[in-house]
């Protein structure tokens, strides 16, 4: 059962609390997009085994998105951070380098 | 009119077992969206309402009117169900233009009380949320589910009764969870703190 500490209101929120977003960190291609960029944006997930970052609503509680930055394997949680960011923050990224070295996402590690 | 059996209209509905369970009828409940961390926010709700601002996670209470904290921008503010209208005129003309928005819900959720010393173990049995007396002392609100609904529960000053909100539309629903979870055949056994 994963347990993520809602970044906003502090609780620690059972996963059936919270409501699954997908992942997190994508860019948005809307009108005048190419169809590649659009399909991608519609259909093109990462589907890593290991290091993930997600989205999550704490529906039953405060209501708010957020993100989680966990692992797919072993469903460590590396962190929860604002949803108001497009890409994870330094401290997050620490904890992973440091738990999982030689980690590395979209260039940042 | 209150019978044994009424958990919508006055209340009345009683269940005794492992704890007290019963519907405490008609409350007042106005919602308040705004930044709770606004001075001024704070400023309006206190010119209509005693009771002390709660911090995150709290309630606060200076009968017969109460404060809850339900999300950095969510506060639940109850009172007397006929005092609703004069409350919520009072707080609208104290905010004055201020980025919040204040409404009457009276009717939109439900409130029951549980008490008794397993009143904990009783509610454990429906949410996952951490309800050990560390986690949720006297004056602790907690929004969560029960079962397949939320709920909103927050323990009292007296920290043997548990008040718990559920919307009206499952309100029967949450009632029959409580009912079967003060079964007194059916003790979970943890020691209460």
């Amino acid at each position: 059962m994963l347990t993520l500490r809602c970044p906003v209101c502090g609780i620690d929120a059972d996963e059936t609390e919270l409501s699954p977003g997908g992942e997190a960190h994508l860019t948005r291609f809307g009108p005048d997009a190419s169809d590649d960029d659009f399909h991608d944006y519609l259909f093109t997930r990462e589907n890593p085994r290991g290091v993930h970052f997600e989205r999550w609503r704490h529906s039953y509680g405060c209501g708010k998105w957020f993100h989680a930055a966990r692992c797919t394997v072993t469903l460590e949680v590396f962190g929860t951070y604002s949803a108001q960011t497009t890409e994870p923050p330094a401290g997050i990224r620490a904890v992973i380098a440091e738990k999982r070295p030689g980690w590395s996402w979209r260039g940042l590690s | 009119m209150s019978d044994a059996t009424d958990i919508h209209g006055g209340g009345g509905a009683r269940v005794s077992g492992l704890a007290d369970l019963r519907a405490t009828g008609p409350q007042g409940m106005i919602v308040l969206r705004g930044d709770l961390a606004d001075p001024g926010l704070r400023t309006a709700v206190g010119a209509v309402y005693a009771a002390a601002w709660p911090g995150a996670h709290g309630v606060s209470f200076a009968p017969p009117r109460g404060l809850c904290w339900m999300s950095p921008d969510e506060m639940l503010l109850l009172g007397p169900k006929d005092a609703v209208a004069d409350d919520l005129a009072q707080l609208t003309a104290a905010l004055g233009d201020q980025h919040a928005l204040a409404v009457d819900v009276s009717d939109a959720r439900c409130a029951f009380a549980l008490s008794g010393p397993a009143a904990r173990e009783v509610l454990a049995k429906l949410t996952p949320a951490d309800l050990s007396p560390q986690a949720f002392g006297p004056g602790r609100i907690r929004r969560s589910r029960l079962a397949q609904v939320p709920a909103a529960f927050w323990m009292a000053e007296d920290g043997t009764t548990i008040h718990i909100v559920v919307f009206r539309s499952v309100a029967q629903y949450a009632w029959d969870l409580l009912v079967g979870a003060t079964d007194p055949k059916a003790p979970v056994g943890l020691r209460q703190g």
